[in-house]
């Protein structure tokens, strides 16, 4: 499995588009910077981008090295390689490189900058987690679609779907939910439905730690109670584990019973 | 060498292996023809076990190769369209492959054979039809395997290359190897297999020499001998 991972990193660190990724979160970095000349300030701006872009740029490129290898893997299938390695091996493959270009691109300007000397250490961090686990995330069911559907047109429509379901339909409902039933008390309804999509529980997750949940009001006061917590923090880090290693296995799962 | 047992697969509503029984001794070249779709690349493909099929079973070597992957090192499978990662150079798709499979090789010798030196920091994407079945050569024959299976193995060759082809298959089999290959081409077939087997609607329809083919059909040669074959078959 360690060969294949090796192989698909190189193929993803050489190709064009991992550089422009790992550039623009370089570039992103040091403008963020400049501008807020804060560190604090700059993870909160980072943490929208991150929010939005991570899922995003992990759904396509998942997809598309998923589509773009279907030789490779041809080549690989006829070798002699359990499946589950040829496909664990892509699959970390594409999410190390990405999770690379992410913590790199991000780190290098915030380490120049003096990340070490302020108190913001700990935030930034934590926004690099969790941004390593929605590349994780959503790499891994980019990977369970295109397993799923050999249409690659198909298949691109239904990445790009979930990609926005998860980073604005889900939060559309969510409120309008939240309306409909304010005669309720929401606060669990809101609690776990934050939990149920690893996008908001990441956005929560980074916002409550950041000290700036006082203006949340009364729902900010239970989620940080929950999330604030340790409690809350490993339950919300458990939950995002899940998201990963459920589609993960998925993968290993449908790929041990397909036709090539 | 192999076994295959009852072996059923369907594709959506499409039969494509129906009850198929088969048994290929060791050593020997056996030449796997039948029209199209008649299930000929998912025979094989079941072998090496990229296809799963619905029902029976299918042993290489003594060992039923259901959910097993290891027996895959003692083959060497060519696939009909040479189809390889794009972005990669040839001399790097060779050392990938050597370096997945860990056993000797003879690449160097292959390469020189079939004159792929120019070739060799050329991403594949850039070479044309005819080099790229040659580079699928190289890599089919570059360890030494008792199984070979060859899927199309003269498609997009030259006249040169196909007679090295030919040589490199007569000296495996002189080696003691059971060598599978598939082929439209039937002067190609008529001149290298010692054994013919016919599938049809997903069955062993014909298995024996090519004597006994011309023989039952009645015909001079293997092309007529199968033509007759299918419309015989057609008709009934």
């Amino acid at each position: 499995m360690l060969k294949i991972l090796k192989y698909s990193f190189y193929d993803l660190m050489r190709s064009r588009w991992s550089y422009v990724y790992f550039l623009f979160y370089l570039l992103l970095g040091f403008v963020l910077l400049f501008l807020n000349n804060d560190v604090s300030k700059a993870v909160i701006t980072l943490m929208n981008i991150i929010i939005v872009l991570v899922p995003l740029i992990g759904t396509i490129f998942g997809i598309m090295y998923c589509y773009n290898s279907k030789e490779f893997t041809e080549l690989l299938l006829a070798q002699p390689i359990p499946r589950r390695s040829i496909f664990l091996g892509q699959y970390l493959g594409v999410a190390g490189s990405l999770t690379f270009s992410l913590v790199f691109g991000l780190g290098i300007p915030f380490v120049i900058y003096g990340l070490f000397k302020s108190n913001a250490i700990f935030d930034f961090t934590l926004l690099l987690v969790t941004g390593a686990f929605l590349t994780m995330i959503f790499t891994a069911l980019a990977f369970n679609i295109a397993i799923s559907n050999e249409n690659r047109i198909k298949g691109f429509g239904y990445a790009v779907l979930l990609w926005l379901f998860m980073a604005v339909i889900y939060d559309g409902l969510f409120l309008i939910s939240l309306i409909l039933f304010e005669e309720y008390p929401l606060d669990n309804f809101s609690l776990v439905a934050t939990l149920l999509n690893p996008v908001d529980l990441s956005r929560t997750l980074i916002l409550l730690k950041l000290d700036i949940s006082a203006l949340l009001g009364y729902t900010g006061a239970v989620f940080k109670q929950f999330f604030g917590t340790n409690a809350g923090l490993v339950i919300s880090a458990l939950m995002l584990l899940m998201w990963t290693v459920l589609p993960v296995w998925r993968i290993v799962f449908v790929a041990k019973r397909k036709d090539f | 060498m192999i076994k295959v047992e009852n072996l059923y697969k369907k594709f959506g509503k499409n039969q494509v292996l129906d009850g198929l029984d088969l048994q290929i001794g060791k050593g020997g070249i056996i030449a796997v023809l039948g029209p199209n779709g008649s299930g000929k690349t998912t025979l094989i493909k079941c072998i090496l076990g990229m296809v799963i099929p619905d029902k029976g079973s299918i042993e290489v070597m003594d060992t039923p190769i259901r959910r097993t992957w290891k027996y895959r090192s003692e083959i060497n499978y060519m696939p009909q369209i040479a189809d390889f990662p794009g972005n990669v150079r040839v001399r790097e798709l060779f050392d990938m492959i050597r370096d997945l499979r860990q056993r000797p090789d003879r690449q160097e010798e292959l390469v020189e054979l079939f004159g792929l030196e120019p070739h060799m920091q050329k991403r594949l994407s850039t070479l044309s039809g005819g080099t790229k079945q040659k580079v699928n050569i190289v890599l089919t024959f570059m360890f030494d395997c008792p199984l070979l299976i060859l899927d199309e193995p003269t498609t997009g060759l030259d006249p040169a290359a196909l007679i090295r082809l030919k040589r490199l298959i007569r000296e495996e089999h002189s080696r003691g190897k059971t060598i599978l290959i598939t082929s439209h081409i039937m002067e190609f077939v008529a001149e290298i297999a010692d054994e013919v087997i016919y599938l049809l609607e997903g069955r062993i329809y014909f298995q024996g020499s090519v004597e006994e083919l011309k023989k039952m059909t009645k015909q001079k040669n293997l092309e007529h001998a199968i033509a007759a074959l299918t419309t015989t078959t057609a008709d009934a």
